[in-house]
Protein backbone atom coordinates (compact mmCIF):
# COMPACT_ATOMS: atom_id res chain seq x y z
CA UNK A 1 0.00 0.00 0.00
CA UNK A 2 2.24 3.12 -1.51
CA UNK A 3 0.17 5.81 -0.22
CA UNK A 4 0.34 3.93 3.88
CA UNK A 5 4.23 3.53 3.48
CA UNK A 6 4.45 7.41 1.96
CA UNK A 7 2.23 9.04 5.11
CA UNK A 8 4.30 6.77 7.46
CA UNK A 9 7.59 7.42 5.79
CA UNK A 10 6.78 11.38 5.57
CA UNK A 11 5.49 11.48 8.73
CA UNK A 12 9.06 10.27 9.96
CA UNK A 13 10.35 13.16 8.72
CA UNK A 14 8.16 15.65 10.23
CA UNK A 15 9.02 14.02 13.29
CA UNK A 16 12.35 13.72 13.53
CA UNK A 17 13.97 16.89 11.49
CA UNK A 18 14.47 19.26 13.53
CA UNK A 19 15.64 23.02 12.58
CA UNK A 20 12.94 23.92 9.51
CA UNK A 21 12.74 22.39 5.69
CA UNK A 22 16.81 22.14 4.91
CA UNK A 23 17.18 19.48 7.66
CA UNK A 24 14.66 17.12 5.62
CA UNK A 25 17.67 16.73 2.98
CA UNK A 26 19.39 13.73 4.69
CA UNK A 27 15.83 12.46 5.54
CA UNK A 28 15.07 12.30 1.72
CA UNK A 29 18.36 10.97 0.69
CA UNK A 30 18.26 8.27 2.87
CA UNK A 31 14.62 7.53 1.85
CA UNK A 32 15.94 7.64 -1.72
CA UNK A 33 18.17 4.57 -1.19
CA UNK A 34 15.75 2.49 1.16
CA UNK A 35 12.64 3.24 -0.56
CA UNK A 36 14.21 3.10 -4.33
CA UNK A 37 11.46 5.72 -5.24
CA UNK A 38 13.52 8.13 -6.88
CA UNK A 39 16.99 8.41 -7.52
CA UNK A 40 19.18 10.85 -5.23
CA UNK A 41 19.70 13.05 -8.36
CA UNK A 42 15.95 13.78 -7.94
CA UNK A 43 16.94 15.56 -5.25
CA UNK A 44 18.85 18.17 -6.48
CA UNK A 45 15.93 19.31 -9.28
CA UNK A 46 13.78 19.02 -5.97
CA UNK A 47 15.46 21.59 -4.07
CA UNK A 48 15.61 23.57 -6.85
CA UNK A 49 11.92 23.82 -7.61
CA UNK A 50 11.22 24.28 -3.88
CA UNK A 51 13.09 27.34 -3.92
CA UNK A 52 11.20 28.90 -6.87
CA UNK A 53 8.26 28.46 -5.63
CA UNK A 54 6.44 29.90 -2.92
CA UNK A 55 5.91 28.06 0.29
CA UNK A 56 7.56 26.61 3.03
CA UNK A 57 10.79 24.16 1.44
CA UNK A 58 10.04 21.40 3.65
CA UNK A 59 6.26 20.83 2.45
CA UNK A 60 7.24 21.75 -1.27
CA UNK A 61 9.89 18.68 -0.95
CA UNK A 62 6.93 16.38 0.46
CA UNK A 63 4.27 17.35 -1.98
CA UNK A 64 7.15 17.06 -5.60
CA UNK A 65 8.11 13.78 -3.82
CA UNK A 66 4.69 12.21 -3.15
CA UNK A 67 3.58 13.44 -6.32
CA UNK A 68 5.97 11.57 -8.07
CA UNK A 69 5.70 8.29 -6.19
CA UNK A 70 1.66 7.95 -6.00
CA UNK A 71 0.50 11.07 -8.26
CA UNK A 72 -1.95 13.59 -7.16
CA UNK A 73 -2.97 11.51 -3.57
CA UNK A 74 0.61 11.02 -3.00
CA UNK A 75 1.81 14.43 -2.69
CA UNK A 76 -1.27 15.28 -1.06
CA UNK A 77 -0.88 12.38 1.84
CA UNK A 78 3.13 12.47 1.76
CA UNK A 79 2.37 16.71 2.88
CA UNK A 80 -0.14 15.52 5.03
CA UNK A 81 2.19 13.28 6.78
CA UNK A 82 4.82 15.87 7.22
CA UNK A 83 2.37 18.05 8.81
CA UNK A 84 0.29 16.07 11.33
CA UNK A 85 3.44 15.36 14.08
CA UNK A 86 3.71 19.39 13.84
CA UNK A 87 0.41 19.42 14.84
CA UNK A 88 0.56 17.06 17.62
CA UNK A 89 3.56 18.69 18.95
CA UNK A 90 2.96 22.29 19.29
CA UNK A 91 -0.58 21.01 20.52
CA UNK A 92 1.12 19.08 23.56
CA UNK A 93 3.71 22.57 23.87
CA UNK A 94 1.21 25.00 23.05
CA UNK A 95 -0.66 23.67 26.62
CA UNK A 96 2.38 23.96 28.73
CA UNK A 97 3.04 27.18 27.66
CA UNK A 98 -0.20 28.43 27.89
CA UNK A 99 -0.26 26.85 31.65
CA UNK A 100 2.81 28.12 32.47
CA UNK A 101 2.74 31.81 31.19
CA UNK A 102 3.66 33.67 34.11
CA UNK A 103 5.98 31.56 35.39
CA UNK A 104 8.96 33.57 36.43
CA UNK A 105 11.26 30.07 35.00
CA UNK A 106 9.55 30.58 31.66
CA UNK A 107 9.79 34.38 31.40
CA UNK A 108 13.27 34.49 32.23
CA UNK A 109 13.66 31.28 29.66
CA UNK A 110 11.96 33.52 26.81
CA UNK A 111 14.43 36.57 27.86
CA UNK A 112 17.00 34.88 26.48
CA UNK A 113 15.46 33.36 23.69
CA UNK A 114 13.92 36.42 22.15
CA UNK A 115 17.20 38.23 21.37
CA UNK A 116 18.59 34.60 20.03
CA UNK A 117 15.70 34.34 18.00
CA UNK A 118 16.64 37.35 16.63
CA UNK A 119 20.40 37.14 16.13
CA UNK A 120 18.63 33.16 14.16
CA UNK A 121 16.68 35.10 11.85
CA UNK A 122 19.48 37.23 10.91
CA UNK A 123 21.80 35.04 10.13
CA UNK A 124 19.83 33.35 7.94
CA UNK A 125 18.79 36.42 6.20
CA UNK A 126 22.42 37.16 5.55
CA UNK A 127 22.84 33.53 3.78
CA UNK A 128 20.13 34.59 1.88
CA UNK A 129 22.07 38.34 1.20
CA UNK A 130 25.09 35.87 0.29
CA UNK A 131 23.82 33.43 -2.39
CA UNK A 132 21.81 35.92 -3.82
CA UNK A 133 23.83 39.68 -4.05
CA UNK A 134 27.80 37.79 -4.24
CA UNK A 135 28.60 35.69 -7.42
CA UNK A 136 29.30 32.95 -4.40
CA UNK A 137 31.80 31.04 -7.03
CA UNK A 138 34.04 33.69 -6.94
CA UNK A 139 34.06 35.13 -3.27
CA UNK A 140 37.10 33.45 -2.31
CA UNK A 141 38.61 36.19 -4.47
CA UNK A 142 38.08 39.25 -1.85
CA UNK A 143 40.32 41.60 -3.78
CA UNK A 144 37.54 41.92 -6.50
CA UNK A 145 34.53 42.88 -3.91
CA UNK A 146 33.29 45.11 -6.93
CA UNK A 147 33.22 42.64 -9.29
CA UNK A 148 31.52 40.09 -7.26
CA UNK A 149 28.61 42.25 -5.73
CA UNK A 150 25.76 42.47 -7.80
CA UNK A 151 25.46 46.30 -7.53
CA UNK A 152 22.19 46.29 -8.77
CA UNK A 153 20.43 44.17 -6.55
CA UNK A 154 22.17 46.60 -3.51
CA UNK A 155 20.68 49.07 -5.11
CA UNK A 156 17.18 47.55 -5.38
CA UNK A 157 17.81 46.71 -1.85
CA UNK A 158 18.42 49.96 -0.77
CA UNK A 159 15.38 50.95 -2.43
CA UNK A 160 13.00 48.41 -1.22
CA UNK A 161 13.94 48.91 2.47
CA UNK A 162 13.43 52.82 2.69
CA UNK A 163 10.33 52.17 0.52
CA UNK A 164 9.15 49.47 3.63
CA UNK A 165 9.86 51.82 6.05
CA UNK A 166 7.88 54.86 4.58
CA UNK A 167 5.44 53.29 2.87
CA UNK A 168 3.86 50.52 5.00
CA UNK A 169 2.37 48.38 2.25
CA UNK A 170 1.62 45.19 2.72
CA UNK A 171 4.56 42.70 1.98
CA UNK A 172 2.86 41.11 -1.33
CA UNK A 173 2.90 44.17 -3.15
CA UNK A 174 6.39 44.62 -2.62
CA UNK A 175 6.98 41.25 -3.67
CA UNK A 176 4.90 42.04 -6.57
CA UNK A 177 6.80 44.78 -7.63
CA UNK A 178 10.32 42.94 -6.77
CA UNK A 179 9.51 40.17 -9.48
CA UNK A 180 8.57 42.58 -12.30
CA UNK A 181 11.40 44.52 -11.58
CA UNK A 182 13.18 41.21 -11.53
CA UNK A 183 12.20 39.99 -14.52
CA UNK A 184 12.55 43.67 -16.40
CA UNK A 185 15.92 44.37 -15.74
CA UNK A 186 16.86 40.68 -15.96
CA UNK A 187 18.26 40.08 -12.44
CA UNK B 1 -18.12 39.83 20.39
CA UNK B 2 -20.11 41.93 16.88
CA UNK B 3 -20.75 39.66 13.88
CA UNK B 4 -17.27 41.49 12.05
CA UNK B 5 -14.95 40.05 14.64
CA UNK B 6 -16.79 36.54 14.87
CA UNK B 7 -15.80 36.09 10.87
CA UNK B 8 -12.35 37.31 11.75
CA UNK B 9 -11.79 34.85 14.18
CA UNK B 10 -13.51 31.57 12.76
CA UNK B 11 -11.46 28.47 11.31
CA UNK B 12 -12.56 29.53 7.76
CA UNK B 13 -10.36 32.82 8.49
CA UNK B 14 -7.66 31.06 9.74
CA UNK B 15 -7.39 28.61 7.03
CA UNK B 16 -7.39 31.26 4.50
CA UNK B 17 -5.17 34.15 5.98
CA UNK B 18 -2.14 31.20 6.44
CA UNK B 19 -3.33 29.73 2.64
CA UNK B 20 -2.10 33.25 1.73
CA UNK B 21 0.86 33.52 3.75
CA UNK B 22 2.12 29.83 2.25
CA UNK B 23 1.76 31.40 -1.32
CA UNK B 24 3.89 34.62 -1.06
CA UNK B 25 6.34 32.91 1.02
CA UNK B 26 9.84 32.36 -1.07
CA UNK B 27 12.10 30.26 1.28
CA UNK B 28 12.00 28.94 4.18
CA UNK B 29 10.25 29.98 8.03
CA UNK B 30 11.88 32.79 8.39
CA UNK B 31 10.74 34.54 4.77
CA UNK B 32 7.38 34.24 6.24
CA UNK B 33 7.99 36.33 9.15
CA UNK B 34 7.38 39.63 7.51
CA UNK B 35 3.68 38.67 6.17
CA UNK B 36 2.76 36.88 9.26
CA UNK B 37 3.77 40.10 11.52
CA UNK B 38 1.12 42.07 9.11
CA UNK B 39 -1.62 39.55 9.01
CA UNK B 40 -1.52 38.24 11.99
CA UNK B 41 0.02 41.16 14.45
CA UNK B 42 -1.20 44.09 12.35
CA UNK B 43 -4.52 43.18 10.63
CA UNK B 44 -6.17 40.64 12.70
CA UNK B 45 -4.42 41.23 16.23
CA UNK B 46 -3.95 37.39 16.75
CA UNK B 47 -1.54 38.01 18.93
CA UNK B 48 1.03 40.45 19.71
CA UNK B 49 4.92 40.93 18.32
CA UNK B 50 6.23 38.89 21.36
CA UNK B 51 3.98 36.27 21.38
CA UNK B 52 4.48 35.87 17.70
CA UNK B 53 8.59 35.91 18.21
CA UNK B 54 8.16 33.64 21.02
CA UNK B 55 6.82 31.15 18.79
CA UNK B 56 9.51 31.32 16.15
CA UNK B 57 11.83 30.61 19.06
CA UNK B 58 9.93 27.61 20.91
CA UNK B 59 9.15 26.44 17.11
CA UNK B 60 13.10 26.10 15.77
CA UNK B 61 13.63 23.67 18.47
CA UNK B 62 10.74 21.69 17.79
CA UNK B 63 10.71 18.76 15.02
CA UNK B 64 9.17 19.77 11.57
CA UNK B 65 9.20 22.57 9.20
CA UNK B 66 9.12 26.03 11.31
CA UNK B 67 6.65 27.52 8.83
CA UNK B 68 4.08 24.98 10.11
CA UNK B 69 4.84 24.97 13.79
CA UNK B 70 4.23 28.64 13.84
CA UNK B 71 0.87 28.28 12.04
CA UNK B 72 0.05 25.61 14.62
CA UNK B 73 1.24 28.01 17.67
CA UNK B 74 -1.52 30.57 16.12
CA UNK B 75 -4.06 28.58 15.19
CA UNK B 76 -3.93 26.63 18.70
CA UNK B 77 -3.93 30.25 20.51
CA UNK B 78 -7.11 31.32 18.75
CA UNK B 79 -9.08 27.96 18.24
CA UNK B 80 -7.55 25.27 20.25
CA UNK B 81 -6.80 22.04 18.15
CA UNK B 82 -9.12 22.95 15.50
CA UNK B 83 -7.70 26.05 14.71
CA UNK B 84 -4.04 24.57 14.82
CA UNK B 85 -5.62 22.31 12.23
CA UNK B 86 -7.10 25.27 10.06
CA UNK B 87 -4.00 26.85 10.29
CA UNK B 88 -1.13 24.32 9.55
CA UNK B 89 -3.82 23.30 6.23
CA UNK B 90 -4.06 26.42 5.47
CA UNK B 91 -0.01 27.31 4.94
CA UNK B 92 0.47 23.68 3.37
CA UNK B 93 -2.82 24.30 0.64
CA UNK B 94 -0.92 26.70 -1.94
CA UNK B 95 2.31 24.49 -1.69
CA UNK B 96 0.10 21.29 -2.56
CA UNK B 97 -1.43 23.37 -5.27
CA UNK B 98 1.33 24.66 -6.92
CA UNK B 99 4.10 22.18 -6.81
CA UNK B 100 1.51 19.55 -8.25
CA UNK B 101 0.30 22.17 -11.34
CA UNK B 102 4.37 22.63 -11.99
CA UNK B 103 5.60 18.64 -11.67
CA UNK B 104 2.52 17.44 -14.07
CA UNK B 105 2.27 19.83 -16.47
CA UNK B 106 5.54 22.67 -16.13
CA UNK B 107 8.48 20.83 -17.04
CA UNK B 108 11.99 22.87 -16.71
CA UNK B 109 9.54 25.14 -14.98
CA UNK B 110 12.61 26.21 -12.17
CA UNK B 111 14.87 26.49 -15.31
CA UNK B 112 12.80 29.06 -17.10
CA UNK B 113 14.71 32.66 -17.65
CA UNK B 114 11.76 34.61 -16.53
CA UNK B 115 11.06 32.59 -13.52
CA UNK B 116 14.65 33.22 -12.63
CA UNK B 117 14.92 36.83 -12.90
CA UNK B 118 11.48 37.30 -11.21
CA UNK B 119 12.81 35.23 -8.05
CA UNK B 120 16.16 37.13 -8.32
CA UNK B 121 14.03 40.58 -7.34
CA UNK B 122 11.66 38.41 -5.20
CA UNK B 123 15.25 37.35 -3.07
CA UNK B 124 16.28 40.88 -2.81
CA UNK B 125 13.01 42.13 -1.65
CA UNK B 126 12.79 38.91 0.98
CA UNK B 127 15.98 40.14 2.51
CA UNK B 128 15.06 43.93 2.48
CA UNK B 129 11.49 42.45 4.19
CA UNK B 130 13.25 40.68 7.14
CA UNK B 131 15.35 43.87 7.62
CA UNK B 132 12.81 46.04 8.01
CA UNK B 133 10.95 42.94 10.27
CA UNK B 134 14.30 42.88 12.23
CA UNK B 135 14.86 46.20 12.92
CA UNK B 136 11.10 46.70 14.54
CA UNK B 137 11.10 43.54 16.74
CA UNK B 138 14.73 44.85 18.03
CA UNK B 139 13.38 46.97 20.91
CA UNK B 140 10.59 44.44 21.93
CA UNK B 141 13.49 41.70 22.27
CA UNK B 142 16.95 42.95 22.78
CA UNK B 143 15.91 45.17 25.88
CA UNK B 144 19.59 45.52 27.98
CA UNK B 145 23.10 44.86 27.64
CA UNK B 146 22.37 40.96 28.54
CA UNK B 147 19.88 40.66 25.40
CA UNK B 148 22.12 42.45 23.21
CA UNK B 149 25.17 39.88 24.21
CA UNK B 150 23.08 37.00 23.89
CA UNK B 151 22.19 38.62 19.92
CA UNK B 152 25.81 38.94 19.53
CA UNK B 153 26.53 35.29 20.50
CA UNK B 154 24.01 33.26 18.93
CA UNK B 155 24.47 35.87 15.65
CA UNK B 156 28.64 34.68 15.60
CA UNK B 157 27.83 31.01 16.72
CA UNK B 158 25.21 30.47 13.97
CA UNK B 159 27.43 32.36 10.95
CA UNK B 160 31.05 31.00 12.07
CA UNK B 161 30.26 27.20 13.69
CA UNK B 162 28.06 24.16 12.33
CA UNK B 163 26.30 24.07 16.19
CA UNK B 164 23.02 23.48 15.52
CA UNK B 165 20.18 25.60 16.26
CA UNK B 166 18.17 23.41 17.95
CA UNK B 167 21.19 23.39 21.27
CA UNK B 168 21.91 27.30 20.56
CA UNK B 169 18.14 27.68 21.03
CA UNK B 170 18.01 25.76 24.13
CA UNK B 171 20.97 27.06 25.52
CA UNK B 172 19.65 30.70 24.90
CA UNK B 173 17.10 29.41 27.43
CA UNK B 174 19.20 28.39 29.58
CA UNK B 175 21.13 31.50 29.74
CA UNK B 176 18.01 33.30 30.27
CA UNK B 177 17.30 31.63 33.48
CA UNK B 178 20.55 31.74 35.16
CA UNK B 179 21.32 35.10 33.85
CA UNK B 180 17.89 36.37 35.56
CA UNK B 181 18.21 34.25 38.69
CA UNK B 182 21.75 35.68 39.35
CA UNK B 183 20.17 39.11 39.18
CA UNK B 184 17.30 38.49 40.95
CA UNK B 185 19.77 37.25 44.10
CA UNK B 186 21.74 39.72 43.79
CA UNK B 187 19.10 42.44 44.36
CA UNK B 188 17.57 40.75 46.99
Amino acid sequence: MIYLQLFWEFFKIGLFAVGGGMATIPFLEHLSESSGWYPLSFITDMIAISESTPGPIGINMATYVGYNVGGLPGGFIATLGVVVPSIAIVTIVSRYMEKFSGNRLMDNAFYGLRPAVIGLILVAGLTVVQTSFFHVYQLADFARLGEVLDWRKLVLFVLMFFAIRKFNKHPIFYIAVAAVIGIVFQF
Amino acid sequence: MSDLEQKNDSLLRLYLTFFKMGMVTFGGGYAMLPILEREVVEKYRWADKEKVLDYYAVSQGLPGIIAVNVAVFIGYHRKKVPGGIAAALGVVSPCILIITLIAACLQNFQNNPYVQHALGGISVCVCALIASTLLGLWKKSVKDVTGFVIFLVVAALSLLTEISPILIVIAAAIAGILIREVQRRRKA
